[in-house]
C-alpha cells in the first residue's frame, strides 16, 4: 500500500472499518472501538502492521484525551480518523522517518472534518425527524423505529464518506511527503510524540487540577513512571 | 395493571436498543426518539398490544424531546416503561421526563466522559509503555471500559424498571454520587505512569531525547492551559505539526 493510490482492494476494507468506528462514536454502540487506541491499531492491522497502527493510536491518544465526547458539543470525530491514521503509518515504508508526524497530521485533520460532518449528520437527522413528525406525534412504531435505522445509516455512509475521502486525499500526500522529508527517524518521532504530550499534558490539568487527591496520585504516578524507565 | 417483572426476552430487546439510543440524535429532540425506541418493546406489553391508542399515545409521548447521559438514559429508560406500564397518568409521567433528564445528563457526563474513559484510556497507554502488544493493549482498554459502560447500561434498566417513578433515590448510590471523586486520582496516577512511559515507547531506544521531549512538552502544555479560553489544544498542536512538516519538507 506504498503507492501514491491505494488500490481499491486495499481502500475497501479500511473505508468499511471507518464506517462502523465512525458509527461507534456517537450512534451505536458506543463501546469506544472508535478511540484512537483501538481504531488506529485495527486501520494498522487491516495495513498489515497493528503495532504501527498501536504507535500512532497512542499518540493520537494522547491528543484525544482533550477532547471528550460532552452532550451536544462539537468535537473531533476520532473513529474513520484514526483508522485512517493507523492505515497510513502502517503502510510507509521503514525507516518511516516523518511517517509518524504525517500520519497525526492526517488523522488530527480528518478527526476536525469528521466532527463539522457530524453537525451536518444531526441537522440531517433533525429534517428526518421533522419530515416524520406527524406519524411520530400519533405514536407511529414504524415511523420511530424506521426514523432510528435511516438517521444510523445516515451515519454510517457518513463515516465511510470520511474515511475515503481522507485516505484518497492523504495517501499520495503522505507518499509525496515522505519522498521530500529530511528530518532525521528519532528527531521526527520526538517531535510528533512532544506536541502530542503538550496536549495530553494540559488535558491531565484539566481533568485533576480541582482535586487534591488527584494531584498527589499524578506526583505519585509521574514518580513511579520515571522509576520504571530508570530501572528499564 | 401492575407488573414487578418485566419478560427476559424484552429486556434483552431493550438493552440492545439502549446501544443505539443516540442512533436519531438531532439539535431539536436530541435522544427523544431513541427514548421511544428502546421503551417500544415494554410497549408491546400494554393490554391490546400495539393497535391500541393507549399504545400509540405512550410511544408518541416517550418520543418526544429528552436529553440524558446515553449510558445513564437506561435509568430513564427502565423507569418510564414501568410507569406507562403501570398506568400512570400523562402529566405525571411528563413531570417525571422532565424532572429526571438534568440530573441523568450532570452524573454521567462527570462519571464517565470525565472519569471512567479518561482512567481505562491512561490505563491502555500504561501497558502500552510497558511494552504490551496491540492484543494486551485493546483488551486492558475495551475490557476495562466496557465492563463499567455494559454495568451501567444493565443497572440503569433494572434499577430504573424497580423503582419506576421512585427512582430519583438511585441517583444518590454511593457510585453515581462518590465515583467521580474516586475515579479522578486513579486517572491521575494512571497519567503520571502512563505518559512519560509511553512518551519513551513511542520515542524509541535510546533516552538522549527523552529529556527533550519531557520538557517541552511541560513548556507546551503551560501554554496549552494559559490560552485554553481562547484555543483548544488538538487545534494549537495540528498547527504545529503542519509547520514542523513544511519545515522538514522544504528545507
Amino acid at each position: 500500500m506504498t503507492e501514491s493510490v491505494w488500490p481499491l482492494l486495499h481502500l475497501l476494507p479500511l473505508a468499511l472499518l471507518g464506517a462502523v468506528l465512525g458509527l461507534d462514536t456517537v450512534s451505536f454502540p458506543q463501546a469506544m472501538l472508535s478511540r484512537p487506541l483501538v481504531a488506529a491499531t485495527l486501520g494498522g492491522a487491516l495495513a498489515g502492521s497493528p503495532g504501527g497502527g498501536l504507535l500512532v493510536g497512542a499518540a493520537l491518544e494522547l491528543i484525544a484525551l482533550e477532547t471528550l465526547p460532552f452532550g451536544a458539543s462539537r468535537y473531533p470525530e476520532w473513529g474513520s480518523a484514526s483508522a485512517v491514521g493507523g492505515a497510513l503509518f502502517a503502510s510507509s515504508p521503514e525507516p518511516r522517518a516523518g511517517a509518524l508526524s504525517l500520519a497525526v497530521i492526517a488523522a488530527v485533520t480528518t478527526a476536525w472534518a469528521g466532527g463539522w460532518s457530524m453537525v451536518k449528520l444531526r441537522q440531517l437527522n433533525a429534517r428526518l425527524a421533522a419530515r416524520s413528525r406527524g406519524a411520530l406525534d400519533v405514536g407511529s412504531r414504524g415511523a420511530v423505529i424506521g426514523l432510528q435505522l435511516k438517521c444510523m445509516t445516515a451515519d454510517l455512509v457518513r463515516g465511510l464518506l470520511v474515511t475515503v475521502a481522507a485516505a484518497a486525499l492523504f495517501a499520495p500526500l503522505t507518499s509525496a511527503s515522505l519522498a521530500h522529508w529530511s528530518l532525521d527517524a528519532r528527531t521526527s518521532r520526538a517531535t510528533a510524540v512532544a506536541i502530542a504530550a503538550a496536549v495530553a499534558g494540559a488535558a491531565a490539568w484539566k481533568l485533576f487540577h480541582g482535586s487534591s487527591p488527584a494531584r498527589w496520585a499524578f506526583l505519585t504516578g509521574l514518580v513511579a513512571g520515571l522509576t520504571v524507565m530508570a530501572a528499564a | 395493571m401492575s407488573r414487578t417483572r418485566l419478560p427476559a426476552l424484552t429486556q434483552l430487546n431493550m438493552l440492545l436498543r439502549l446501544l443505539a439510543i443516540q442512533g436519531s440524535w438531532n439539535y431539536e429532540t436530541l435522544l427523544g426518539n431513541g427514548i421511544g425506541f428502546c421503551i417500544e418493546p415494554a410497549l408491546r406489553l400494554l393490554p391490546g398490544g400495539i393497535h391500541t391508542p393507549q399504545f400509540k399515545e405512550a410511544l408518541a409521548r416517550e418520543s418526544r424531546y429528552f436529553n440524558a447521559h446515553p449510558y445513564l438514559a437506561s435509568v430513564a429508560v427502565g423507569a418510564l416503561a414501568r410507569a406507562e406500564l403501570d398506568g400512570e397518568t400523562a402529566a405525571k409521567i411528563e413531570r417525571f421526563r422532565t424532572a429526571l433528564a438534568g440530573p441523568l445528563g450532570s452524573v454521567g457526563d462527570r462519571l464517565i466522559w470525565a472519569g471512567w474513559l479518561p482512567f481505562c484510556s491512561l490505563a491502555g497507554l500504561v501497558v502500552f509503555g510497558v511494552g504490551g502488544g496491540p492484543l494486551a493493549v485493546l483488551a486492558t482498554f475495551l475490557g476495562l471500559y466496557n465492563a463499567g459502560h455494559f454495568a451501567i447500561r444493565i443497572w440503569g434498566l433494572r434499577t430504573g424498571w424497580n423503582r419506576g417513578l421512585d427512582v430519583a433515590k438511585a441517583l444518590a448510590n454511593p457510585v453515581l454520587r462518590r465515583g467521580p471523586q474516586v475515579i479522578a486520582p486513579m486517572a491521575a496516577l494512571a497519567a503520571g505512569i502512563g505518559v512519560p512511559l509511553a512518551l519513551l515507547h513511542i520515542i524509541g531506544p535510546g533516552r538522549a531525547l527523552f529529556g527533550i521531549v519531557l520538557i517541552s512538552a511541560t513548556l507546551g502544555a503551560v501554554l496549552i492551559v494559559r490560552l485554553q479560553s481562547r484555543v483548544e489544544g488538538w487545534r494549537l498542536a495540528l498547527g504545529v505539526y503542519a509547520a514542523v512538516v513544511l519545515f522538514s519538507v522544504l528545507r
